[in-house]
């Protein structure tokens, strides 16, 4: 038997008798930052493929959410600092070894690329709206002309920000449950998921719905591959990582990843998007509010789980 | 140069003193501690083992949270001493997740705070970190590695002595003597 306490009564606030630094602004932030960057990939790609016409709500609607979910998701990361008003020290320096710095240009990128989108398709919810300054026309004009390349830049830059949210969590190798490669994937794939979702959500249109609902479908499915290799590296890995996927096996996290995430989140969605392909009727709602309430239940618990796993000494 | 510190678990009692010294030399706000003492007991009775620590950061060379850190306030000083700068810091947390010894905390004005083996205000000024200044049973030895005849070299060459969680890869520079 080994007992290993501190005796001289150590409490650091946020610190003992388990780590609790980031409660609900990190995780919360991370499901926003997800689905917007799900969001503008869609509006993005189908715009580089030129299928505008035959997915609106992809291209021209669902974007508009997206600045709303970046500021919402950007104040809880300014709620989160300890030293508020010292957040511009983020924008002194761009250090390419700490996730959360690159994660923040990130942000300096897609949150202004958010707003050009929705400026550029304004007319399909405002049809009169008119540019009142001759200059903002002409950037109207500037930026539709650069369409393409913008696409393009959004494209990538959602990528970097769907990924940049699990990566955040991986470059931490003192938390062994985050400390794993996949999170990178893992959360990308759940946020591609999370924005496909919203817009089945929003769509009129069958035939757009049930496009989004098979790109779902299939995201789902490689997020349950990537969750399942995910608990294999952990097993096959050290103690330490053994005991972090214990969380969900056996651990205090079992009940609600299997249930919220795993089996709400993703396997009764797809049965219900397999179900609505197929023919049946159903309310359409359902299957995408679930695979939504899952993304949002995934982050919390890795979130708070990762905080509970620690190097044993 | 490169200082380091040394602990020797067969002399240390766990009286605290580093803990309490330490508090009062940097001004650590009540109810925080840079320092703290760990006491293992190992076996079942009557065959027990006990280890008594006092710990730190452990100001290691490959240091995950000067790697985290989004804005550069955590960084290496002189002799490899890892310090934060306070009006950098925006207290985002990444450094404590990612501290395996959970040495970092937030101090109550918002930034992070940990132990500087009292760099500027000590050792610059040719003395010993407070914690091994007022230790009763001078099982605290500090100084250069880099020196063969610091304290900290002398006694890590004669004596048998580990680190902790090397497997984390961070390179610590707080040894123990076992």
């Amino acid at each position: 038997m080994r007992e290993e306490i501190i005796t001289s009564g150590r409490m650091n606030h946020l610190i003992d008798p388990q780590l609790h630094i980031w409660h609900w602004h990190i995780p919360l932030y991370l499901f926003l930052g997800g689905l917007a960057a799900g969001i503008l990939f869609f509006a993005a790609l189908y715009t580089v493929l030129g299928k505008e016409k035959e997915y609106p709500t992809a291209v021209k609607i669902a974007p508009f959410l997206t600045p709303f979910l970046l500021m919402v998701g950007l104040l809880a990361l300014l709620l989160d600092l300890n030293h508020k008003l010292y957040f511009w020290r983020l924008y002194t320096t761009i250090r390419l070894e700490s996730p959360m710095s690159w994660g923040a240009w990130t942000l300096m990128v897609v949150t202004p690329l958010s707003i050009i989108w929705c400026a550029l398709n304004i007319k399909t919810i405002f049809p009169k709206w008119d540019w009142k300054y001759k200059w903002l026309w002409e950037l109207d004009k500037f930026f539709r002309k650069n369409l393409i390349i913008i696409s393009w830049i959004m494209l990538i830059f959602s990528l970097i920000l769907g990924v940049y949210t699990g990566i955040l969590f991986s470059a931490f190798n003192a938390r062994p449950l985050w400390n794993t490669s996949i999170l990178g994937p893992l959360f990308l794939t759940s946020g591609l998921s999370t924005g496909a979702a919203a817009i089945v959500l929003m769509s009129k249109n069958k035939h757009e719905r049930h496009t989004f609902a098979r790109i779902d479908l299939m995201l789902i499915g490689i997020e349950l591959f990537l969750i399942v290799h995910m608990f294999m590296g952990f097993l096959a890995s050290t103690q330490v990582h053994i005991e972090a996927a214990s969380l969900f096996l056996g651990g205090p996290y079992t009940t609600p990843f299997w249930l919220f995430v795993v089996t709400l989140g993703l396997a009764t969605p797809a049965l219900l998007e397999v179900l609505e392909l197929k023919g049946f009727k159903m309310p359409v709602f359902i299957a995408p509010v679930l695979v939504i309430f899952g993304g949002l239940m995934f982050r919390f618990i890795i979130a708070y789980a990762g905080q509970a796993s620690r190097w044993l000494y | 140069m490169r200082y380091a510190m040394a602990v020797d678990t067969k002399k240390c009692v766990g009286c605290s003193d580093c803990v309490v010294a330490c508090q009062t030399e940097n001004n650590v706000p009540i109810g925080y501690c840079r320092d703290w003492i760990v006491e293992v007991t190992d076996g079942t009775y009557p065959q027990l083992e006990i280890e008594i620590r006092s710990e730190r950061c452990n100001h290691c060379a490959n240091s995950p949270c000067v790697r985290c850190c989004p804005t550069g306030a955590s960084h290496y000083a002189k002799g490899g001493v890892v310090l934060v700068t306070p009006h950098k810091c925006i207290g985002c947390g990444a450094c404590i997740a990612s501290c395996p010894y959970d040495a970092r905390f937030p101090h109550p004005d918002g930034y992070v705070d940990k132990c500087t083996f009292c760099l500027h205000n000590r050792v610059e000024k040719g003395l010993n970190p407070a914690c091994v200044s007022v230790c009763p049973t001078k099982c605290l030895y500090f100084g250069d590695l880099d020196d063969p005849n610091s304290p900290v070299s002398k006694v890590l060459k004669n004596r048998k002595n580990k680190t902790l969680i090397p497997e984390a890869g961070t390179n610590p520079h707080l040894f123990f003597l076992i």
